[in-house]
């Protein structure tokens, strides 16, 4: 008997079936737009991982000599104003912005997919103190907020990659928490309680596995705003510092030269737009796939 | 209606004191000294004394946060490190800048936006609604620094029509308004778009058409209208995305906005400028967004509030 319970109260999670994904995955590739901003978003992938073998030159190496030549003679986009290989800067910018976009990524969820889920569960002062914080926190408009913690932890690559993972905590934090009001007034969370299971093992093993493909598809987007805004803070300054190949500061250190050679401003900043267009591309799809209904 | 104002400004209050925390907080929990670290490495005893005596550093905490609320209340942040000016001048210089220009970004996103989205709703899934549409995803996917940048290569080093940098005439601002506006406008011409299509499928629409009103009419004056509702929501969802992206459009123009003070004042450590900037900045975000929520009760009579 006591089985019996235990077996339907697993099995009426609303984990999302591996059907109900194909489903999802047939809707996405009827999709032309999704499926280009999904070959985008692999050869941005590509790029980062396989960088050391694709990138043609050394994305450090120094030829003053070659300074801010355009593009032409095995340099397809031309150099920077330090003569360095600007397509291999990309290349390996590729793979400085996923490494930041990932940690951010996970350092968001890692604090705030916690603090909403106990937010929710526990509600009463917990929930009350934590929405306010996040009232704050989201009282600082877009980059402002990290730009305050670089303000506060310093300038430079890995205090940029704390900082837009701090950022996106709050978003996670309203994400699941949402999810968690709502799940814990289902059955299996009561049948799950009536059993005796204690509030960390209902949280754990029935409440969180439910919220994970949430997560997962407000993962992706908070990956690209997370690029863009290192990208951002790169730009002003305050992010990656020379000789870092980092799109952002690439193009900080070219836009001083933007007379003289278009180019070293014209292709970095094309790599941070195509990687967010792809990403873009791919989360509208995911949005038609997952509610049709909802298509623009 | 009048208990929802209350209320919301109610809850406002304790916003703006976490706001001001932080923004008092942010000098103390430098790792280090924070004196010393404003003052620079190679700085002399006297004047890293002198800093922590100027940021009252050497008071205790709470009496340090009781002096800052009065200070930022009166508009007193006390003196620029580097310039020794008072910080209010400072800024009170600035402040007209950045508001022309995200007055100017607005408008831009709102003009541009809201006939984009109309052009391609009523005449959904032609060649000119999947042009216009796909202009507004690049637009939406192009980071404010370097669209900037991108204009000012085009319209100021390869045409040479407007100003690249600087202000003062109106083709100073053009650039500046339109690279500011440009995500924006992409948003907005997106959620009028949808929300185009979605009235113009309803019953008062079939009726008006019904009726014999002209073409232009039925869009104009029924649905345009009713349409507009939920894309005021969105343009004061933007209003963060706005005075963020000022920030960096002043950083590409070199426009002497509030913006380009905070970052210069991050690079040079002068946090009583940071400090200033930054609340001011986070304060009247706060403040838009109230009065875009209250802005939204008078509009829209068939929402209630309790």
């Amino acid at each position: 008997m006591l089985s019996s319970i235990r077996a339907s109260t697993t099995a009426e999670a609303r984990r999302p079936s591996r059907s109900r994904w194909r489903l999802i995955w047939n809707q996405f590739r009827r999709s032309r737009a999704g499926l280009v901003g999904l070959s985008i978003l692999l050869v941005f992938l590509l790029a980062g991982v396989l960088a050391p073998i694709l990138a043609p030159y050394d994305p450090y190496e120094i030829d003053l000599e070659a300074s801010l030549r355009g593009p032409g003679g095995g340099h397809w986009l031309g150099r920077d104003e330090l003569g360095r290989d600007l397509l291999s800067r990309i290349i390996y910018g590729a793979r400085l912005s996923l490494v930041i976009g990932v940690i951010a990524v996970a350092i968001g969820a890692a604090f705030g997919v916690p603090v909403g889920a106990l937010s929710g569960y526990l509600g009463g002062r917990v929930d009350l103190f934590t929405q306010r914080a996040i009232d704050v926190m989201l009282a600082f408009p877009g980059i402002l907020l990290a730009i305050v913690l670089v303000a506060i932890l310093g300038v430079g690559l890995v205090q940029v990659m704390v900082a837009v993972g701090i950022v996106s905590i709050p978003v996670y934090a309203r994400l699941v928490r949402g999810q968690v009001l709502s799940l814990r007034e289902q059955e299996f969370v009561d049948a799950a309680r009536a059993l005796g299971a204690t509030d960390t093992r209902i949280i754990w093993r029935h409440v969180l596995p439910n919220t994970v493909a949430v997560i997962i598809v407000q993962s992706t987007l908070q990956v690209a705003s997370a690029i863009l805004s290192a990208a951002a803070l790169g730009f002003l300054g305050l992010g990656a510092q020379p000789p870092a190949a980092e799109w952002g500061s690439m193009l900080s250190n070219a836009r001083q030269y933007i007379r003289l050679a278009p180019h070293s401003v014209t292709f970095p900043g094309l790599a941070i737009m195509l990687t967010v267009l792809g990403f873009n591309l791919v989360g509208d799809a995911v949005r038609d796939a997952l509610d049709p209904r909802m298509r623009l | 209606m009048w208990a929802y104002v209350a209320k919301r400004l109610l809850l406002a209050v304790p916003v703006i004191f976490g706001v001001a925390f932080v923004v008092f907080a942010m000098v103390r929990v430098v790792p280090g000294d924070p004196a010393q670290i404003i003052a620079g490495e190679t700085a002399t005893r006297e004047f890293v004394e002198a800093i922590r005596k100027d940021l009252g550093l050497d008071r205790p905490i709470l009496q340090q946060f009781a002096s800052f609320l009065a200070g930022a209340a009166r508009g007193d942040f006390g003196r620029s490190i580097r310039s020794r000016a008072p910080v209010s001048e400072e800024l009170a210089a600035r402040i007209p800048n950045t508001v022309q220009l995200t007055i100017a970004g607005l408008l831009v996103a709102v003009a541009v936006g809201v006939s984009a989205g109309v052009i391609s709703a009523v005449r959904p899934y032609s060649w000119l609604d999947a042009s216009v549409m796909f202009v507004a995803l690049v637009g939406l996917s192009m980071p404010v620094f370097w669209s900037g940048l991108m204009l000012i290569l085009i319209f100021a080093v390869r045409l040479s029509w407007l100003p690249a940098v600087g202000t003062g005439t109106l083709a100073h601002l053009i650039l500046p308004a339109i690279t500011l506006g440009g995500a924006t406008a992409a948003i907005i011409a997106r959620m009028t778009r949808s929300s185009m299509l979605e009235v113009l499928r309803s019953d008062y629409i079939r009726t008006a058409r019904a009726k014999g009103a002209p073409e232009r009419t039925v869009v104009n004056r029924h649905a345009l209208r009713n349409a507009l509702i939920p894309v005021i929501t969105v343009v004061g969802l933007q209003m963060g995305t706005l005075l963020s992206g000022a920030v960096l459009t002043e950083s590409v123009f070199a426009w002497p906005g509030i913006g380009r003070l905070m970052v210069e004042g991050i690079l040079t450590r002068d946090y009583p400028v940071v400090q200033a900037a930054v609340l001011l900045v986070a304060l009247a975000f706060v403040f838009v967004n109230l009065l875009v929520d209250l802005l939204y009760a008078l509009v829209d009579p068939r929402i209630h509030y309790g």
